[in-house]
């Protein structure tokens, strides 16, 4: 094969060997095609297959949640003693359970709860978590010192205590949860973001900002932010399924919401009790949480790997 | 340098880090030199040795522990009023080390180069500061085209390059080049050299420019500035000093240097140093570099040597060439 | 057989997400028994690629797409991984740049020097691992070998830490010594004790030594013969004097141009314009037309073949070919 590489090398015609002028533009120019680091991450992220599939379940469930209580015939509170504990049916797609509420609208009104909880702690990290990472590192000194001990104050009392406390106090609901959550859910992503900034604060193009003049406010606005997003993109998505199963542990155990109210933790309650006799109760509200926090884990990780910038060359 | 007005003129400069609660690092201790118009200082040491610090609390990045630096005849260090800084800023520039780390992702390079341009009001409106940016790029060698890439599609060469446009922007007079090829290849080195060498002639530039390569260094500056353990330990014209150095830590770095010719390499003699450099964190007493020195004496080990002008314009600090 | 290692047409791709890179392509080079080999390039041309593939270290998303290393004749590409793990650090070690990432920070350093002798000489008693721990500290230079087998890395200096990977590499008596840009974390006057370390102790345990690195300095001063790598292939090989005093290749050229000389006044660096090609998208002909030169039409059509000057010495490049016109003369 060689012998016949060189050959066709015998056989290169003179007039190729002239020189030529290489342009110069030629010589800087980019091959690949310009793309933003948004875009970039997009396409790490589409070809990460098991988080493309769980993007879409999510987006199948949300708009079950959104649309299934609508178009169900049933309302989720409304009881029919002629038809109780039905198995899975046309009438019924997910059964009945014992006061004959339609499970299938109840699972999807559940849903609908949970996700608006996981909706809510996310918006909490992102409004309170956010904000205070970010001041505590920008201010530094004494009130960086004293921000950070409250921190720690806050993680050190058990959450379960306080949950438990507040439940005694307040009326029990999903404004109740949301007021748990909301005590300690965001110094995770407090944390997380004042590492980051103070991070940023070393790096040389923010030096570089500096001593080209620019004010305090579109150092913060223009280059810290920017850098922050991702982080705080992936964080939330790690939140919503913790959120979520926050509530449902609590509600499992019978703290959280209560009848006629629904919530996976709630089906999942009811269903447990009855699971020998009629275990698609327990087991159709399990999948619909099971498939949540997996697809949100999925996705929070294909997320990490497609915008973490330590990656990105 | 036939004009020897002072541009910058450094004096006595400390800067301490608090290390742990009672310790302190004395990153740059003591430092005295000047810099004038339209030369090229160039500023060696090895890691550690206080040379980006030094650099850092010249523009300001740092604030000195104490010391002065006197900027075109006027005191910067906590003397300036808002407008000052500012007008300083545009004065006064810096090149960054890593092409990486010094140019943010999110921003296309359009907006990175109009930086200093939007923060000083230098252009009228948008269709001026475009021409601006695009006039700076092709200056740097670069192209229109690049303008609205972002920073993670350009080669190391090309990022500093940019790096470099952007510093080029306010029209400075001084710019402080922080290691800004140590990051890139060799055929890239001889580009960005070139590159500050024919800004400088064209715009009159001074620059401070440190480097940890000796070569590089001696091809570039006009006068050298060797820096060891945060204190400046001999100062000269770069002739003089790779001719004739001085200190003998000056000496043994020099003959340290791999040059890329096997011949003069394998036949010539080195100064072989021992040990490594000691931590910079609570330094006794005497000459820094008295525990690495062949040729300390007691009097090395407990008094600190002065740094003197021993020849015209050769400073040195070192008991025994002052002798 | 004089050839201790070969390295023939070896093909290496890196899938990343933006595509395939082709990082080398085609590269041969040979080491022979107690020389120094260095191999250099600018960073992405393939030459830290090339000898991690000899060593069958490539990252996961890389592999080996063809070509053929041999060891003493034995062919490594088709080893088995547990065959291949027998064969690092016992017959061939490795040296990485960064002292601090390679060695074990919760680990004495004695404890990983016998760590290293327990996966490759099971003959070997403790106390024989020890006293050969204490041996090879005391080789890499390091005084007081007893107090400095129970410290951690940490307590070392970048200079003595590297003097212990080189320690840990030379355990089981390698053949070959691969170093992978040695000194390039280190300050000069550290290097010059670790290139003078290294090859004394060649001249003492009779290794053969390939050293990476960009620093041509360097090369001139630990190398015998010289490998020029660009664009994922090698453009021209030679002894040290072939390549320091007779260049050929117009890459090699000005690679020399761009170093400053500390003893000559230059007024301006010779530089090479432009960047290197993104191996994404090879380039079809000579890797470096686009930034030559004295670029033909040849050079953007066909990769050029190697033409032989004095032996061993080679270089690819159309410049070199008879049907170059006359006025390639001023080449």
């Amino acid at each position: 094969m060689n012998q016949e590489k060189n050959m066709d090398y015998q056989n290169i015609p003179r007039e190729l060997f002239t020189k030529v002028q290489v342009d110069q533009g030629e010589r800087e120019r980019i091959g690949r095609p310009s793309l933003t680091a948004w875009q970039d991450g997009w396409i790490r992220l589409k070809q990460n297959k098991a988080a493309v599939v769980s993007l879409f379940v999510i987006i199948a469930i949300v708009a079950l949640a959104i649309l299934g209580p609508v178009f169900s015939p049933y309302n989720f509170a409304q009881t029919d003693y002629s038809a109780t504990y039905q198995g899975p049916s046309l009438a019924h797609l997910f059964g009945t359970d014992m006061y004959g509420r339609d499970q299938f609208t109840r699972i999807w009104y559940g849903t609908r709860i949970s996700l608006l909880i996981g909706f809510v702690a996310a918006c909490l990290d992102l409004f309170v978590g956010v904000t205070y990472g970010a001041v505590s590192a920008l201010l530094g000194g004494k009130v960086d010192a004293i921000m950070q001990r409250i921190i720690e104050i806050l993680v050190g009392i058990p959450h379960l205590i306080i949950v438990i406390l507040l439940m005694m106090v307040l009326p029990a609901g999903v404004g109740t949860i949301i007021v748990a959550l909301a005590i300690t859910g965001w110094v995770n992503m407090a944390r997380l973001v004042r590492a980051r900034i103070l991070q940023l604060k070393n790096q040389e193009f923010v030096m570089a900002a500096e001593v080209l003049g620019t004010s305090q406010k579109n150092i913060i606005l223009r280059h810290l932010i920017p850098n922050t997003v991702g982080i705080i993109v992936i964080n939330a998505m790690f939140t919503i399924p913790s959120a979520i199963f926050t509530e449902a542990f609590l509600s499992f155990i019978g703290i959280g919401l209560s009848e006629p109210q629904a919530s996976l933790g709630v089906l999942i309650n009811n269903g447990y009790s009855v699971l020998q006799s009629y275990p698609y109760l327990l087991i159709c509200p399990a999948i619909v949480i099971i498939l949540i926090m997996v697809c949100f884990s999925i996705l929070g990780d294909g997320l990490r790997d497609a915008l973490d910038p330590r990656m990105s060359k | 340098m036939n004009d020897k007005n002072v541009l910058v003129s450094v004096q006595h400069l400390k800067k301490y880090f608090p290390v742990g609660k009672k310790q302190t690092l004395k990153a740059v201790d003591d430092v005295t030199f000047d810099i004038y118009k339209g030369e090229t200082l160039g500023l060696v040491g090895e890691s550690g040795c206080g040379k980006s610090t030094l650099g850092r609390t010249v523009i300001q990045l740092y604030k000195p522990t104490d010391g002065k630096v006197i900027f075109d005849g006027k005191e910067v260090v906590g003397k300036q009023s808002a407008a000052e800084h500012k007008e300083f800023t545009r004065r006064v520039q810096m090149v960054f080390q890593d092409p990486y780390a010094s140019l943010n992702q999110r921003m296309k390079v359009m907006d990175i180069v109009a930086e200093g341009i939007d923060n000083h009001g230098l252009a009228k409106d948008r269709k001026e500061r475009e021409e601006m940016v695009i006039r700076l790029l092709e200056t740097v060698g670069l192209q229109r085209e690049h303008a609205n890439r972002f920073p993670h599609e350009f080669s190391g060469g090309q990022r500093q390059r940019v790096g470099i446009a952007r510093a080029l922007a306010v029209n400075p007079d001084f710019i402080i080049a922080d290691e800004p090829i140590s990051a890139l290849d060799v055929s890239i080195q001889a580009q960005v050299i070139n590159l500050f060498q024919d800004l400088q002639k064209e715009r009159g530039l001074t620059y401070l420019f440190i480097a940890h390569d000796l070569s590089m260094i001696k091809h570039i500056s006009d006068r050298v500035g060797v820096m060891y353990l945060g204190s400046m330990v001999e100062l000269t014209t770069s002739d003089e000093i790779f001719e004739h150095p001085l200190h003998p830590y000056t000496q043994a770095m020099f003959s340290a240097i791999p040059l890329a010719d096997p011949k003069l390499e394998t036949s010539r003699k080195r100064i072989m140093l021992h040990g490594s450099i000691p931590s910079p964190v609570n330094l006794g007493p005497g000459c820094r570099f008295a525990g690495r020195c062949p040729y300390a004496t007691d009097r090395c080990r407990q008094e600190s040597p002065a740094f003197q002008e021993v020849a015209p314009g050769h400073f040195v600090a070192c008991h025994e060439v002052q002798k | 057989m004089d050839d201790i290692l070969r390295v023939e047409d070896l093909h290496v791709e890196i899938k990343t997400h933006h595509g395939l890179v082709k990082a080398v392509r085609g590269v041969d080079f040979y080491l022979k028994k107690g020389e120094t080999l260095a191999i250099v390039g600018e960073s992405g041309c393939g030459k830290s690629i090339s000898v991690k593939a000899t060593m069958r270290l490539l990252p996961s998303n890389g592999r080996i797409s063809g070509g053929s290393v041999k060891l003493e004749g034995r062919e490594l590409t088709q080893l088995t991984e547990r065959e291949m793990l027998k064969i690092r650090g016992s017959d061939i070690a490795m040296i990485f740049q960064d002292p601090m990432t390679s060695l074990n920070p919760t680990m004495t350093v004695g404890k990983q020097i016998v760590e290293m002798l327990k996966a490759h000489r099971k003959d070997m008693s403790k106390e024989q691992m020890k006293a050969r721990a204490l041996e090879l500290i005391e080789l890499v230079g390091i005084s007081n070998p007893e107090m400095r087998y129970k410290q951690y890395p940490h307590e070392l200096s970048g200079g003595m830490r590297q003097r212990i990977v080189i320690a840990i590499a030379l355990a089981c008596d390698p053949k070959v010594l691969i170093a992978d840009e040695p000194t390039t974390a280190l300050d000069v006057t550290i290097q010059a004790q670790i290139l003078d370390l290294m090859k004394e102790l060649q001249s003492k345990i009779d290794t053969s030594i390939i050293i990476i690195t960009h620093n041509l300095g360097v090369v001139a001063n630990i190398a015998q013969r010289v490998c020029v790598m660009y664009g994922g292939t090698v453009v021209e090989t030679g002894s040290v004097e072939d390549i320091f005093y007779r260049p050929q290749h117009p890459y090699t050229k000005g690679l020399l141009a761009a170093v400053p000389k500390l003893h000559e006044k230059t007024d301006k660096l010779h530089t090479i314009l432009g960047t290197p090609p993104d191996l994404m998208n090879p380039p079809k002909g000579c890797p470096f037309a686009a930034r030559c030169a004295h670029t033909m039409k040849v050079c953007q059509e066909y990769r050029p073949v190697f033409t032989e000057f004095e032996a061993g010495h080679t270089s690819a490049c159309w410049l070199h070919d008879a049907r170059c016109q006359p006025e390639g003369e001023n080449q």
